[in-house]
């Protein structure tokens, strides 16, 4: 194992790199050094995350290299981080999608490429610091200074309604976690302990766990989002510049996902059985209405803002089966939607950065003119289909085979939205790739260049990657899940 | 203990007493730099009151028939007050000089009520507390009105002399009836008197109400609140500095002590009026504040925002209560202090700045100046991991402890709310495009800009240390 705090490296690496950036003076010339000790320190960070994986212990279900400190001499509150394998991959998803959003935004930020560049090194050191604290209220405080940053890429380097898309994804956003924020109190009253690898063992009363998980709820479901507290999403998809909507769908609405894993199936496994039904519900709904919205869009990014929602419908219907296909489909699908959605917001930048619009009707054809586009676009938007073979098959699968265990209802409801899902996206595709160029401005446009290359082609073998070989994802997790799963049923058995 | 003089707690306030006097006298036979010198002199004397204050006698010998007290807590707060002072002291003398108001008399205005504000937090007797309280406001009163050619100056001052007069009328009434029917004025003769009943008679809770509404006003607590955006829009900057970073500190640790000392055994009697101050405080700061076009109005507002979340630590009414308070109140401190500094600093066109619109292209011109007032305000709004958030933290926990479970959900939904106005903030000065760059000028002194980094230092680093300040305050006894 490794001796030296390779946790701590990985979080505070970006944040290094930020502060090394503040010194750097901006001007014309200058604004490439900033670039490029940006993409070095993610870049040296995503390497790091690699030996987190390489040296990953997949026979110990628990915390592994966990580095603990006393922060707070008055009470239990750690600084206490550590990788289990259900964090190892949001990590890397982190580590892995920033370098990749420096470089989507090397050419079309122009304005404070600085600010631009610390927002994004700032973002990835709390993203990372969330998903690897086992301390909640270090969870806490990872988890809302994201706000910080994420408020100021959409606020500044937005669209037209950046204002009103930032505002909004704050606030909504803060009225959630605020919530959880008394919850964590309240847990702490209750157990004197703040170590979410001891909360997991049932400690609460069960109106207790009610209010507990409601608590967590308003603000897991904002993140993820759910149906119906989704709203800020399109907007902030929308206005949000590419890479701000490629971490807003690759790692963002991750968070949602992992705090429900972590805080309501493993700390309130009583309330949560109380609320499968209504979660299950919220999820068939999301999935088949938020298709059918996606149907109707106009704007490309939009219509991939609302296939997120019913993506994620899919993996909360996963989380809440709490069973081991339900559990590990249910991360699989997070992963691959963070891959997929990633990539397709990077596909619809791709084109954007040529034409400056993400009006369907505009394009057409794009296949005459773009044929590598056309193929990378085709692999990520099968993976979002989830054609066998890619990532987003296997995630799919195993949700419903899951939920035949749980309802059948459940499962035609599942199924319906995937069906609507290839709807929507074949229909996206057609659009815009096949046919004749109809638009005479698209006559010249080019296809994608070297650099946009070295963005999309990593994606695209790791979608096809995890659609082929998924147990190299799925050993890794298979332990830390089960060991939720146990202790669900053994807190629901008495 | 009598014969060894150092003993004597007393010795601070007699020694800040008879310094102002000599600042008065000093200011009056200066020919030259009158105001500079007297603010040097004045930031000196606070200086060495500190000392005197933290190397005072820990005994518990309450001199002049106990009219005052003394405890780890009025210590804290003391100190407290006293950094203030000195801050914004400090922050305001480039400001002065730059409107030309160049009255000697300020700072020395600022010693007494200083002066007043260490004698509100020790006193121990309605009598002694109401004469402190009267004067730290006199001298506040003439500073508010301290531009006399400037008709919105006098205006605040007289307004604020009329409801601070009528505010005082109401706790000196107060006062009469807990003494008419407890037959004593000091704290603990009241306490022990009233620990031989069961509830209250219905002239004591008269008596009681009383004080309430007046130290409401104090501390402008809603529904008592209405001078407070007045006073701060009307009153040059820098007082308004002053009247947003010092006061308030005496006036929490003097509602904490009336409430906790003499009543401490009618918790449910006083604790519905302070539920009812925090709740109105936390709601009116936060909504009003959106429509706010002036800094400084939106700034009492916030101020008034801010002294909700201090009266839910109170309401707690816990030993984690008193921790709250004293980390909350130094978060505040802080804040005030930075966005003083900052404010005290810009011109727009020569002038001051007070439309928050005018703050539009900052982060072109000033990229610094601008990423610090975007912490404060995220600070302020409780955004971790800024100093601010802890503060807030810590209210919620001692809160919880008393089980105070709406309490706290309606606080956190008042801070969101709040959070709007704070990142409007920000989002004028980094969403919108400025058309006329280069208006906007940040000039700040040395010592200024020490104050300013100092506090903005502790603001974003309180995190990596926070043991320092919460083990002081979490050995703070009432």
């Amino acid at each position: 194992m490794i001796d030296w705090p390779l946790v701590s490296v990985i979080i505070f690496l970006p944040l290094i790199g930020a502060l090394i950036i503040l010194f750097i003076k901006e001007d014309e010339l200058t604004s490439i050094n900033i670039k490029w000790a940006a993409l070095l320190a993610t870049l040296g960070t995503f390497i790091l995350s690699l030996i987190l994986w390489l040296q990953f212990d997949y026979s110990n279900p628990s915390y592994q290299y966990e580095e603990k400190f006393r922060w707070f001499d008055d009470f239990n509150f750690f600084y206490h981080v550590g990788v289990d394998g259900i964090s190892l991959f949001m990590i890397l998803l982190s580590t892995f999608l920033t370098p990749l959003c420096i470089l989507a935004s090397w050419n079309n930020i122009k304005k404070r490429v600085k600010e631009y560049m610390l927002s994004f090194l700032f973002l990835e050191t709390v993203m990372i610091g969330m998903f690897a604290s086992i301390d909640i209220l270090l969870f806490y405080i990872f988890f809302e200074a994201v706000l910080i940053p994420m408020y100021l890429i959409i606020g500044i380097w937005g669209g037209n309604r950046r204002i009103y898309a930032s505002f909004k994804f704050f606030l909504y956003t803060l009225l959630g976690s605020v919530l959880m924020l008394i919850a964590i109190i309240v847990m702490y009253r209750n157990t004197s302990s703040m170590s979410i690898e001891f909360l997991q063992g049932n400690y609460f009363s069960y109106n207790t766990q009610l209010f507990l998980w409601l608590a967590f709820f308003a603000s897991f479901a904002v993140k993820i989002p759910m149906w119906p507290f989704h709203t800020w999403l399109p907007d902030a998809h929308v206005e949000a510049p590419t890479a701000g909507s490629v971490i807003l769908a690759g790692v963002l609405l991750k968070m949602g996902g992992y705090g429900f894993i972590r805080f309501s199936l493993g700390m309130l496994p009583e309330a949560t059985e109380f609320f499968i039904p209504l979660i299950m519900t919220l999820s068939i709904v999301a999935i088949v209405y938020t298709s059918l919205v996606a149907l109707a869009q106009t704007d490309i990014k939009k219509l991939i803002a609302y296939s997120s929602v019913a993506h994620m419908g899919i993996v909360t219907i996963g989380i809440f089966l709490v069973n081991q296909q339900g559990l590990e489909g249910a991360m699989m699908q997070m992963i691959s939607h963070g891959l997929v959605s990633a990539a397709l917001f990077l596909c619809v930048g791709v084109i954007y950065d040529r034409m400056h619009t993400r009006e369907i009707e505009f394009y057409g054809g794009l296949v005459q003119r773009m044929p590598l586009y056309a193929t990378v676009f085709m692999i990520f938007m099968l993976g979002s289909v989830g054609l066998p073979g890619t990532s987003g098959f296997i995630g799919e699968f195993l949700v419903i085979v899951g939920a035949f265990k749980f309802s059948s209802y459940v499962v035609i409801g599942a199924a319906f939205g995937i069906i609507l899902s290839a709807v929507y996206m074949l229909y996206l595709y057609k659009r815009i790739i096949f046919g004749t160029i109809t638009n005479n401005k698209l006559a010249d446009i080019l296809d994608i260049n070297t650099r946009e290359k070295i963005i999309l082609i990593p994606l695209a073998i790791s979608v096809i990657l995890l659609g082929i070989f998924p147990n190299l994802f799925l050993d890794p997790m298979r332990l830390s899940l089960e060991l939720i799963i146990t202790n669900y049923e053994i807190a629901n058995a008495k | 203990m009598l014969n060894n003089i150092y003993n004597i707690f007393f010795i601070p306030e007699i020694f800040l007493a008879c310094s102002s006097f000599v600042c008065l006298l000093f200011g009056l036979f200066l020919k030259k730099n009158a105001f500079r010198q007297t603010s040097n002199l004045a930031v000196f004397v606070l200086l060495l009151t500190i000392l005197l204050v933290y190397y005072g006698s820990e005994s518990n010998f309450a001199n002049y028939k106990s009219l005052f007290s003394h405890s780890s807590f009025i210590n804290f707060f003391k100190i407290l007050a006293l950094l203030g002072s000195i801050a914004s002291i400090i922050i305001s003398k480039d400001y002065f000089l730059g409107i030309k108001l160049k009255n000697f008399e300020i700072p020395v205005l600022f010693l007494f009520s200083t002066l007043g504000m260490m004698l509100m937090i020790a006193s121990n007797n309605l009598m002694s507390m109401y004469l402190a309280i009267e004067l730290q406001s006199l001298s506040l009163y003439v500073a508010a009105a301290i531009k006399r050619d400037s008709i919105s100056s006098a205006e605040s001052g007289v307004k604020y002399f009329i409801l601070g007069a009528l505010s005082s009328g109401i706790l000196l009434y107060g006062f009469s009836l807990i003494y008419g029917f407890t037959g004593s004025m000091n704290f603990n003769d009241i306490s022990f008197y009233l620990s031989k009943y069961d509830n209250l008679n219905l002239g004591l809770i008269f008596g009681l109400v009383f004080v309430m509404v007046g130290l409401a006003f104090k501390v402008s607590a809603v529904p008592f609140h209405m001078w407070t955006p007045d006073v701060y829009e009307g009153a040059p900057n820098s007082i308004t500095g002053f009247f947003a970073i010092v006061p308030k500190i005496a006036a929490v640790a003097l509602i904490y002590r009336f409430c906790l000392v003499p009543f401490e055994n009618f918790y449910l009697e006083w604790s519905q009026i302070i539920l009812f101050l925090s709740i109105a405080s936390m709601f009116l700061g936060a909504i009003a504040a959106i429509a706010q076009s002036n800094i400084k109005r939106l700034l009492a507002y916030s101020s008034i925002g801010h002294i909700g979340y201090i009266l839910i630590a109170l309401v707690a009414s816990n030993d984690d209560g008193i921790k709250a308070a004293s980390i909350y109140m130094f978060s505040y401190m802080l804040m005030n202090v930075a966005i003083f500094a900052i404010l005290l600093s810009l011109k727009v066109k020569n002038e001051y700045l007070i439309n928050i619109s005018d703050l539009k292209g900052l982060s072109k011109s000033n990229p610094i100046v601008s990423l610090s007032i975007s912490i404060i305000m995220l600070s302020m709004a409780g955004i971790p991991p800024f100093i601010g958030f802890f503060g807030k933290f810590y209210v919620f926990i001692a809160a919880i402890e008393q089980e105070l479970y709406v309490l706290s959900v309606l606080g956190v939904l008042a801070s969101v709310i709040s959070a709007f106005y704070y990142l409007r903030i920000i989002k004028i000065m980094y969403f919108d495009e400025s058309k006329s760059e280069g208006i906007i000028n940040f000039q700040i002194s040395f010592q200024s800009k020490i104050i300013l980094s100092l506090s903005l230092f502790v603001i974003i680093c309180f995190i990596f240390y926070p043991s320092l300040l919460i083990n002081i305050s979490a050995s703070l006894t009432i």
